[in-house]
């Protein structure tokens, strides 16, 4: 079973955090990512998710194996939202467990991390003054980065 | 589109010196590329016509079609574009060559989508040099005269009218669609080149789907990297990110600019992400 997952539906973190539970566990970490009602100075009114979904899953289990191998962890979950989300709903979702707390928090740390930077997944914000805009591609299309600058990591 | 009613003219009165044969009849895929053009261009044309010289015109390939022929002799494509507005001068003309072995469906859509019906013709950028393409072009009823003057003036050189007219110069979103094809060994090159002509299908996503205005498309390209193919589809569809913006997937997994494209792959250009 991929432990990356997308939803089209609330994200229930009470249900998501039960496939973190294991014996040899003593450092439980998750993270809720929630929708924010302002991004680089403008009100935000609610905002939209699309996802490459065969990619994204892909690159999402990779990004957990990724972790769970460099941190050692026993278990590492991802869920995310697709769809249309209001202010305040929960938007993406890790969860972690480990042996002890430090792996357990730097691997929630990475993951959520690496998810931003690396799966395909865009985001749409509606403004209050009605117009609305893609983060991250709107200033690209504006105004192109210098040649062979890869601008496609910043997040 | 607006203006005069659209007929269309493929240019088959040709001497093919170099070639040291009639262009029209070379065939790509088993087929004359006389028989291609007027496929190609009867679907987006009231009426399609032949061009042809006064002596071609009881030669058997040209019979299939209504034919126009050249009123001034020796004056090359530029007497097959004065015949046709003087026999029809109501109408506008979709001046097509007949040796554009690589022209396509989407390059004709986007000629006669950007046509500026107020201005004496509309015609492609060269991607070579700059200058307007003359022979896949649409020339309205108002270049009539300033044409017939170009000729009475002792010239003949449709592409030197152009740079001298007031016409519409658009980009051309695939820049092989106008090679065309003179010499024999062109024409061995143009026959491979089109034997790899693919099927791609294309995914949109985020602001790449709002700019395209679709999810997806099944495009037949003679691109042969990521890289060709986009450069292609930017122009047609006016996608405004660069590519050193994007990253490319191909059939669902992380792709390189400059790998090799294969019949059916379906490819992605991804934006910049903004996951969580």
């Amino acid at each position: 079973m991929n432990s990356f997952t997308l939803h089209e539906t609330r994200l229930d973190p009470q249900r998501l955090r039960e496939a973190l539970a294991h014996p040899g566990c003593g450092g439980y970490v998750t993270f809720e990512g929630a929708v924010r009602d302002h991004n680089e100075g403008r009100t935000v009114r609610r905002l939209e998710y699309e996802a490459f979904a065969p990619l994204a899953l892909r690159e999402g289990a990779r990004i957990l194996s990724e972790a769970r191998a460099r941190f050692g962890l026993e278990r590492a979950c991802c869920a995310h939202r697709v769809g249309e989300l209001q202010i305040g709903e929960l938007a993406v979702w890790v969860g972690v467990s480990a042996a002890h707390r430090g792996e357990a928090f730097d691997a929630c740390r990475y993951i959520i991390d690496q998810v931003k930077h690396r799966v395909p997944i865009w985001k749409k914000e509606y403004y209050a003054e009605g117009d609305s805009g893609w983060v991250n591609c709107e200033r690209c299309a504006a105004a192109p980065s210098p040649a062979g600058v890869p601008a496609h990591e910043h997040a | 589109m607006s203006g005069a009613p659209l007929y269309g003219l493929v240019l088959a009165g040709g001497r093919a010196t170099r070639m040291g044969r009639d262009k029209a009849s070379l065939e790509y895929a088993g087929k004359p590329q006389l028989v291609r053009a007027m496929e190609l261009l009867a679907p987006h044309v009231r009426r399609a016509f032949v061009s042809v010289r006064r002596e071609q015109a009881q030669k058997p390939v040209q019979h299939a079609y209504e034919t126009i022929v050249d009123l001034t002799p020796d004056l090359g494509p530029l007497g097959g574009i004065q015949a046709a507005l003087a026999a029809h001068p109501a109408n506008a003309w979709l001046i097509l060559a007949c040796d554009l072995p690589f022209l396509g469906e989407a390059t004709l859509e986007y000629l006669i989508l950007h046509r500026a019906s107020a201005r004496l013709a509309t015609a492609f950028r060269s991607r070579s040099d700059g200058l307007p393409e003359p022979l896949c072009a649409i020339y309205e009823p108002a270049s009539r005269d300033a044409i017939e003057a170009w000729i009475k003036a002792g010239e003949r050189c449709p592409r030197a009218w152009m740079r001298r007219s007031d016409i519409a110069l658009i980009e051309l979103p695939d820049p092989r669609a106008l090679d065309n094809i003179n010499t024999s060994a062109e024409y061995a090159a143009a026959s491979a080149a089109l034997r790899e002509r693919r099927r791609l299908n294309v995914r949109y996503f985020a602001l790449l789907r709002e700019q395209a205005g679709r999810n997806a498309e099944m495009v037949e390209s003679a691109a042969r990297t990521p890289q060709e193919l986009y450069e292609e589809l930017r122009v047609q569809h006016g996608l405004q990110l660069a590519p050193e913006h994007l990253r490319v997937a191909v059939n669902d997994e992380f792709g390189d600019w400059s790998q090799p494209l294969a019949e059916g792959d379906t490819v992605v250009f991804l934006p910049p992400v903004a996951g969580g």
